[in-house]
């Protein structure tokens, strides 16, 4: 596939999307979960972000563009829609105060640290997508608030409220594996 | 168990989003509720792991070229002007590739290195007992090292200094022994750990850096590798590593 539409600022296409490759690239992995699939993801993201750049607002987040592109092409591909089917009923409430108090671990329950990678990336992978997207926006790419609802295209409330049952999610699924013998 | 006003809102305050006021609240809460400020430290410990196995996947190089063409970038330049070129540019990749891999796994390990001391600092000012010998009398901290640590060292006389020594404890990197010592300046505490050079592998001469938020200097000296590490200004930093580098000389 070759691209065609060439806009006037291909050049600041270039120095603007270039730096984030592999971001995306591992952001993409994360979604897809196999190599080819991400590789594809990566490069149609590409492809569409270069032809849509002439639309792109200058001052606005390009990063948040070229990840909303990126997930949106995920979310029309097959292993998005199959992993869309499985997204629970879960954004009724929104804002810091929305988690259960029964959702709030011990101190002792939160210890996970990096000697447990491996149960966490297996734990990671496990996570529903809803809560894995935003779990690794906030935390691997250091995304704010905003930026990631800019991204998934959801009000601020909701990200705060998926994130805290990402985080809790993750500690449980951590912890149920650290009790197995 | 966290007090439950402050519990909602510890995850925005530790992703940096809470307004200024409720920020400052929940900071000044911290610094004196053990509880809370034993969750927020679970709480960073876990975002740091995620941070870690969340950034696994990377991608090829041939990948990244053809995505680089395919937006317009410069095409690599060809080699097409004989084979002593060929030999030459394929000799220079060839360096450059072990240079740059050998930096990479250097920068790698030297951020996995901050990355641990950070936790240490943290995790030991938030103990209620962060020091094993307490005592501000370095001819009492000194010797209570010996036979724990497979190395001595010279601590500075601190009279006429704004610096007061809190006590110092054993501690591990990568199952190293070493000693952790903690000082104090105004208000802000220290911590001075030392290991044995050999060991930790750490280069680059003595400078004060920002590392994961803090000031950092690191030297080696006489066979020990020193770290200053801590919340206060490059000024205070470089000012206690001075006073160490003295007494190690002495």
């Amino acid at each position: 596939m070759c691209v065609s539409a060439e806009p006037p600022q291909s050049g600041t296409f270039e120095e603007l999307a270039m730096p984030l490759f592999g971001q995306l690239y591992n952001f993409a992995h994360w979604l897809a979960q196999n190599r080819e699939e991400a590789e594809d993801l990566v490069q149609e993201t590409y492809v569409k972000a270069l032809r849509g750049f002439g639309s792109f607002q200058p001052g606005t987040n390009f990063r948040a563009w070229m990840y909303r592109i990126l997930r949106n092409t995920f979310l029309t591909s097959r292993t998005g829609l199959k992993a869309t089917m499985t997204v629970p009923l879960d954004e009724g409430e929104s804002g810091p105060g929305a988690t259960a108090a029964t959702d709030q671990p011990t101190p002792e329950a939160l210890l996970i640290d990096r000697n447990h990678q491996d149960l966490l990336q297996t734990a990671l992978e496990e996570l529903p997508l809803h809560f894995r997207e935003v779990l690794l926006l906030c935390e691997v790419e250091e995304m704010s608030y905003q930026e990631i609802a800019d991204t998934i295209a959801v009000p601020i409330g909701t990200v705060m409220s998926r994130l805290s049952r990402a985080r809790a999610a993750l500690r449980a699924n951590v912890q149920q594996k650290l009790r197995r013998p | 168990m966290a007090c439950n006003q402050w519990l909602p809102q510890l995850d925005a305050y530790l992703d940096g989003e809470l307004p200024s006021e409720p920020m400052r609240a929940l900071d000044a809460h911290l610094r004196s509720c053990p509880a809370c400020a034993a969750d927020a430290l679970a709480r960073v410990q876990l975002k740091r792991a995620i941070k870690t196995a969340g950034s696994r996947f990377t991608p090829s190089p041939e990948f990244r070229n053809q995505i680089h063409k395919k937006i317009g970038g410069k095409p690599r330049r060809a080699w097409n002007s004989g084979w002593v070129l060929a030999t030459a540019a394929f000799a220079v990749v060839l360096v450059a590739g072990f240079v740059s891999t050998y930096l990479e796994r250097q920068n790698l390990r030297q951020q996995q290195f901050y990355s641990e001391l950070a936790d240490l600092h943290v995790s030991t000012l938030a103990s209620a007992n962060p020091v094993d010998v307490v005592s501000s009398d370095r001819h009492t901290v000194k010797p209570w090292f010996q036979g724990k640590i497979p190395f001595t060292f010279n601590l500075p006389e601190l009279q006429n200094t704004d610096f007061t020594l809190l006590g110092g404890r054993v501690t591990y990197l990568g199952q190293i022994p070493g000693a952790h010592l903690i000082y104090q300046i105004r208000k802000h505490q220290i911590s001075v750990f030392l290991f044995p050079e050999d060991l930790v592998g750490l280069n680059g001469k003595s400078n004060v850096s920002r590392e994961r938020t803090f000031n950092v200097d690191t030297w080696a000296q006489d066979g020990l590798r020193y770290i200053v590490f801590g919340d206060v200004a490059p000024e205070d930093i470089r000012s206690l590593s001075g006073l160490l580098k003295s007494a190690a000389k002495s």
